[in-house]
């Protein structure tokens, strides 16, 4: 009786897994059932683990990773990771490397990484490595959720943004060339069909999650033909969403506006530069690059790292990075691979340290290091589990 | 009494004279500066600039002139040809907002004062005003941005339908005249350090050569640290702590978004300032808010902005005494918050904010 309940689990799960995707969030289940109901059982012992690519990059990235590693064993979550080491500032990047990330990305359809770092030389390929992982799994929506922190108070509190970023054109094109000696051209593109999908992906997930607005942020009064193709795209899929507010603003309207009352945005959907910039910026809203999640999402795949991507080359060995980001995305990882339960506990653990404000690492104005937060986070597990 | 007769720098005779008490008489040169009020609050603010320098005695001349775009010959949009010639004279300009019309078939009043005069630096120094509260308290900022090329050189094709591409331009004469002036204004302003703003690690060869010019005009500038940072870092520690940041220097794009970033930090548009540096000592500083039509003629306007920029024009034209005077009582209103005009949280009116400023700036004296 209960086998068979396993295996029919099992099969959703596969399936959900490995079907063809054309919606990109397909592989996720709203989340109905509310995080505080205790009395849900754990759920049935899986008899295989689930296998999830797992590229730690450069920087504070292995760090980050034993600590999920480190939290998932405690939580004993059936998940197992296949990690590779792609560098290229450690010189452990080479196309064979690159493919085997690919063909171990085929198989498991989602991964957790690090940032890999681009150096500023270049050595005949414009693009970094980074870049051409994303162009190569499609990845090309980026969503940084916003959210401020319970128990950490910055100048901004009770922010719930989200920000969705097209990732595989504009301004990241690397189409450089040097026409004549001193003259640079650097090329950004952008199209019809990738500014319709990203337009298409934001307000899926606006509809899908509950929100209200969406707003395009643009530079369309200079970059007229281009952002102006962006505006339009964006403007067209939005009669397609009647209940959804559309808007739109220029960005650097929008970055001073997101300074003195960010409030007024629900969710931003823009190309790829202005979106790193506000990326960056509403993380720093909230308490900086290592408490904010993201995700990176393709039609078949998902990619889970943190929202601000920065290695963060100088704590490098120093056990003072902050976890919390890489920990809440692999979070959202659990939940993206149905494993509700123990995505939950992951989180609320994190979140339960955070707010008692005993165990901070430096960023948030405290002395501990990353060791001690794990050990915090996982305590904080062993309570629920009991 | 002796009256003394001054030739100023452009050949005109203009004279002043003031007697102290020991019979000396002490001469004055009145600079004239071309003044463009603009549309909108425009004419109101520059009236109450012009009654605030009046009270403090400041030697400046104003030469009223209006910049709406005529057809020249061979078709060219350009500014009228007595404004071109009243700036080339005078080289100091101090403008309103303008309003760009939707569709009146000429590029941006903006754009064409940029071209006509080769306006490559824009100046932002963004200081946290004591008396108008932000979160943000300790901000003390400069973005210099580079602004006749980059992203914003307007150089686009539609390839194929569907597909757009516009190019960033980055030449190497631009980016060393940035740099340089950056540093300059380091040396000439007292501060401390230069940090150059990109994205060298995706764009490695457009950045990367701006770095590199940014770079090697830091070598002859050795008592200025320099230092180079991603957009990316710059925003996120930017809205954590300001303070950290000295002198900014930047290419187009990110200067655009940079600078109302800082503004953003410090209130808003309505109390920065902004110079415009030109390549032949020509220089346009200006208020970068709107025309707000809304308010135009109703005397609530906020002419901070307009007042901060002109206190940036005396410090340039090396009128340091006159700036501080003026820049001090600015700043006295606002901290006392009795006259504040309704955009900084009062509702006085322009004049009543105007004519307190002259009474603080009289009791200086």
């Amino acid at each position: 009786m209960m086998a068979a309940t396993l295996r029919g689990s099992l099969v959703t799960l596969a399936k959900g897994l490995s079907g063809a995707r054309l919606q990109p969030l397909c592989t996720r289940s709203l989340s109905v059932t509310s995080s505080q109901n205790v009395s849900e059982s754990p759920p049935a012992r899986a008899d295989s683990t689930f296998k999830v690519t797992m590229v730690p990059g450069d920087g504070v990235g292995p760090e980050l990773m034993t600590a999920v590693k480190e939290v998932f064993k405690a939580a004993d979550v059936p998940v197992e990771f296949e990690e590779f080491h792609l560098s290229e500032v450690q010189n452990m990047a080479s196309e064979e490397k690159l493919e085997e990330v690919l063909s171990s990305m085929k198989n498991n359809r989602v991964a957790i990484k690090g940032k890999i770092h681009t150096p500023m030389e270049y050595k005949g390929e414009l693009a970094s490595y980074e870049m051409r992982l994303r162009r190569k799994l499609d990845l090309f929506a980026n969503v940084v959720h916003v959210n401020s922190l319970p128990g950490y108070s910055t100048r901004h509190n009770n922010l719930d943004l989200v920000i969705i970023r097209e990732q595989t054109e504009g301004e990241y094109s690397s189409l450089e060339h040097e026409s004549v000696s001193g003259v640079v051209e650097c090329l950004k593109i952008i199209t019809r069909e990738k500014s319709r999908r990203i337009a298409k992906f934001a307000f899926d997930y606006a509809t899908k999650k509950g929100r209200s607005k969406v707003t395009a942020v643009h530079k369309a009064n200079i970059m007229k033909l281009g952002d102006g193709l962006f505006l339009q795209s964006c403007a067209e899929l939005a009669e397609l969403y009647p209940k959804i507010k559309y808007e739109n603003i220029i960005i650097d309207n929008c970055c001073m506006q997101l300074v003195q009352n960010p409030y007024q945005f629900d969710v931003l959907v823009m190309p790829n530069l202005y979106g790193n910039i506000i990326d960056n910026l509403a993380a720093g809203l909230v308490g900086g690059a290592g408490v904010v999640p993201g995700e990176s999402y393709s039609a078949e795949y998902a990619v889970f790292e943190t929202g601000a991507r920065h290695p963060f080359a100088q704590a490098v060995g120093r056990n003072i990075a902050n976890p919390t980001a890489m920990l809440l995305s692999a979070s959202n990882m659990l939940r993206h691979l149905n494993l509700e339960y123990h995505s939950n506990m992951v989180s609320e653990a994190v979140k339960k340290v955070i707010k008692q404000g005993k165990v901070r690492t430096r960023d948030l104005g405290g002395y501990s290091t990353t060791g001690d937060f794990v050990r915090a986070v996982v305590d904080n597990l062993r309570h629920r589990t009991v | 009494q002796l009256d003394a007769f001054v030739v100023l720098a452009s050949g005109e005779i203009s004279y002043s004279s003031q007697q102290c008490s020991n019979f000396m008489t002490i001469y004055t040169i009145i600079q004239t500066v071309t003044l463009i009020p603009g549309d909108g609050i425009g004419p109101e603010i520059s009236t109450a600039v012009m009654k605030i320098f009046e009270a403090a005695k400041a030697p400046i001349q104003w030469e009223e002139r209006n910049v709406t775009a005529i057809k020249g010959p061979g078709g060219r949009w350009m500014i009228p040809p007595e404004a071109k010639e009243s700036m080339n004279k005078n080289k100091i300009g101090l403008k309103g907002p303008l309003k760009t019309p939707i569709a009146a078939g000429h590029p941006s009043m903006n754009l064409l004062l940029r071209k006509t005069f080769d306006l490559y630096a824009n100046v932002r120094p963004c200081v946290s005003i004591e008396g108008y509260k932000t979160p943000y308290t300790d901000v003390d900022l400069v973005t210099i941005r580079e602004n006749t090329e980059g992203e914003y050189s307007g150089i686009e094709h539609l390839i194929v339908d569907g597909v757009v591409q516009s190019i960033k331009l980055i030449t190497e004469e631009a980016s060393r005249r940035i740099a340089k002036y950056a540093f300059e204004y380091a040396r000439n302003n007292q501060r401390t350090s230069v940090t150059a703003v990109h994205k060298a690690n995706i764009m490695r060869m457009s950045d990367g050569l701006f770095l590199r010019k940014c770079r090697e005009v830091a070598e002859n500038y050795k008592d200025v640290k320099f230092t180079e940072m991603y957009l990316d870092t710059v925003c996120l520690n930017m809205v954590q702590d300001p303070s950290h940041f000295d002198i900014l220097v930047m290419p187009n794009l990110y200067g655009d978004i940079l600078s109302d970033l800082c503004a953003g930090l410090i209130g808003g548009l309505g109390v920065t300032p902004s110079g415009n540096i030109g390549a032949n000592g020509v220089a346009i500083f200006e208020s970068v808010h709107g025309t707000a039509p809304d308010i135009a003629g109703k005397d609530l306007a906020n002419p901070t902005a307009l007042l901060l920029s002109a206190v940036m024009m005396l410090r340039h034209m090396g009128l340091h005494g006159h700036a501080k005077k003026i820049e001090t009582a600015c700043f006295d209103t606002i901290r006392d918050e009795k006259v504040l005009t309704k955009d900084l949280g009062g509702n006085a009116k322009c004049s009543e904010f105007t004519a307190d400023i002259c009474r603080r700036v009289q009791d200086m004296d």
